[in-house]
């Protein structure tokens, strides 16, 4: 890479308070297009609370986040996750008396071409478009490694499979960036190593990542630069 | 259930006024397939977007007052010099205004309902059923108040020359059977779609099903418009079968009713308020029928709700269906996958 990527996250001095409580005091960082970028800081620090802002979850006390130059003050989670920014929670977070390919398909909703009327009415376009969704949801479980699993309900799966549910739901979102909060907590060593690939494939498809994690080796291992958040500011 | 299995059992139901010659009967049924109706619609919201409407009879006394208005004419004072009013309209189409006007009453509800959630969205609508039910009481002008509408006619429907009438019993059967099957389609289609999951989405988790784009105040008012119209055109048909509607329609233990009728047979589940609707709809007919005291029958009631919800808290159908998913892997023996014990933490 000679020419240096654009910038398609940037938080701007972003503050968030709790009533008397300073979560985070005064924020500033970019994430260029194709990075993976690990954001460490010890409990407490404020990462979550990031995530929160960054994708419309939280309102910020002050301060500016921009995604691929739209300013994202105001919007909605829902509308952010359009623009292809998606996020994944940090305590598991899955549908859980669906099943695995269900949960996918419901991540798959901003894919879908079908009206309500065509809903309603049983027309070819409802059919075609959940054929498609239907091929589409079989081939992120392949690429998360969760076929399977398609069948069981996502509630009743191991943990560490079930924060690979809340990857492939984020993945169904079609995101040109994703924010990861500690998706290895939990994981054994082989299921985070089988993870590090996933990460790597997920940005060999063009993703930009945006990774909290407290497992350093991890972190070290897929990151291609580092910002450690700590009492609430940048400190490295 | 497979479409072969439901096509048979509409076909036995459609042939029902063939040999039931009992009207008694046949008014149960009736009556039972309109409270079906209205229990399916509130499953909807209930069930699928997981949200308790305890104000759910608000929507089908509107029904049933629209319907009644539209079709008998009325005029009303609004301000000492202006009057509004309309001239008796056919009854299908004074139906048809009942479900619009139902629906665009869920319409004001769902958008309420983009900032009250869960307990709120509870107080909400049991408020709005009240407030509902003291307007039909006190606007005597256009309601007769407690007096009651009387002399609603029945559904005609015809061509020159060609009348058919849905005064008497074998008709209106299979008008509300027709109707019955019409809303478990359109539910069937819907929450089987992308809509329907982005609604299952806001019960199961809805700051997940936000992060993944899914706009799910818009859902949710869709299914509450759905909702409130469906429950509007069962009230429509109640009104036109009972053909007299008073303030009462609006009383508290209607949506009590339906509730435990979506809730026993199973919510979230197609088939669930049929089945809870034809205990509760029938089974007290049939103790009456017995002769027990209705102090006994409601005590039975009350002690066979209580035991379902105990045993089957999840209600009868989805203890079927579990049931059946068990014993169709059970002869198959060891080769069952089970997953491995989650390391919970
Ligand atoms: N909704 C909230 N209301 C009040 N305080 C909150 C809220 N969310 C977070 N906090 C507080 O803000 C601070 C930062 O929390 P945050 O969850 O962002 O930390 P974190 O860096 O993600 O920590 P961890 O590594 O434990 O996940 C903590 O002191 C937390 O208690
Ligand atoms: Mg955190």
């Amino acid at each position: 890479m000679s020419a240096q990527p654009e910038t398609v996250l940037s938080i701007d001095q972003v503050a968030v308070h709790f009533g008397g409580l300073v979560a985070i005091s005064d924020m500033t960082f970019a994430v260029r297009s194709g990075e993976i970028v690990g954001l460490i800081g010890p409990n407490g620090a404020g990462k979550t609370t990031a995530f929160n802002v960054v994708t419309g979850f939280l309102k910020p006390t002050s301060g500016e986040v921009r995604y691929r130059s739209n300013p994202l003050n105001g919007l909605k989670p829902h509308e952010i996750a359009k623009l292809g920014l998606v996020r994944t929670f940090q305590r598991t977070s899955v549908f859980q008396e669906r099943n695995v390919f269900q949960n996918v398909l419901t991540g798959l909703h901003g894919r879908g071409r079908s009206s309500l009327w065509d809903t309603l009415l049983g027309t070819p376009r409802e059919k075609s478009s959940e054929r498609e969704l239907k091929d589409e949801a079989n081939e992120i479980l392949r690429f998360v490694g969760l076929e399977q699993r398609a069948h069981e309900p996502a509630g009743t799966l191991p943990y560490g499979e079930q924060r690979l549910i809340g990857v492939a739901l984020a993945l169904a979102a079609k995101p040109s960036m994703l924010l990861l909060d500690e998706p290895v907590s939990g994981m054994n060593p082989s299921e985070t190593a089988r993870f590090v690939k996933l990460v790597e494939k997920i940005r060999e498809s063009g993703v930009t990542i945006l990774l909290v994690e407290h497992d350093m080796p991890m972190v070290m291992k897929v990151c291609d630069r580092i910002v450690v958040l700590n009492y609430g500011r940048i400190i490295a | 259930m497979s479409r072969l299995l439901v096509s048979i059992l509409v076909a036995l139901l459609a042939s029902v006024p063939l040999w039931l010659t009992d009207f008694y009967y046949l008014h149960v049924l009736i009556v039972t397939g309109i409270f079906i109706v209205a229990a399916m619609s509130l499953n909807l919201l209930l069930g699928y977007t997981g949200q308790l409407s305890l104000g759910h009879v608000a929507f089908f006394g509107i029904g049933a007052y629209t319907s009644a208005l539209v079709s008998l004419g009325f005029e009303v004072h609004i301000l000492p010099d202006v009057t509004v009013g309309m001239a008796p309209k056919p009854v299908w189409f004074a139906m048809l205004c009942a479900t619009a006007v139902a629906g665009l009453t869920g319409y004001a509800i769902g958008k309420l309902s983009f900032r009250v959630r869960g307990a709120y969205f509870v107080i909400v609508s049991i408020s709005f059923a009240e407030v509902v039910r003291l307007v039909a009481l006190n606007w005597v002008e256009l309601t007769q108040g407690p007096m009651a509408l009387n002399n609603i006619p029945a559904l005609t429907l015809g061509f020159d020359g060609f009348e058919l009438s849905f005064l008497r019993k074998p008709a209106f059967y299979l008008l509300v059977l027709t109707m019955l099957v019409v809303c478990y389609v359109i539910i069937a289609r819907l929450v089987n779609s992308r809509a329907g999951r982005a609604m299952i989405a806001l019960r199961e988790n809805e700051s997940l099903a936000m992060s993944v784009g899914i706009d799910v105040t818009r859902y949710l008012v869709v299914a509450t418009v759905v909702s409130a119209a469906m429950a509007g055109m069962a009230g429509a048909l109640y009104t036109h079968y009972i053909r007299i509607v008073d303030p009462d329609i609006f009383l508290f233990i209607y949506t009590v009713t339906m509730v435990i009728m979506v809730v026993t047979g199973g919510k979230g589940t197609l088939a669930g308020p049929i089945v809870g609707g034809v205990i509760f709809g029938i089974v007290p007919e049939v103790l009456r029928g017995m002769e027990i005291r209705p102090e006994v029958q409601w005590i039975a009631y009350g002690v066979l709700m209580v035991l379902v919800v105990y045993f089957l808290p999840r209600g009868i159908v989805p203890a079927i269906e579990s049931y059946m998913s068990s014993r169709r892997r059970a002869p198959k023996g060891e080769a069952v996958a089970v997953a491995p014990e989650a390391p919970q933490q």
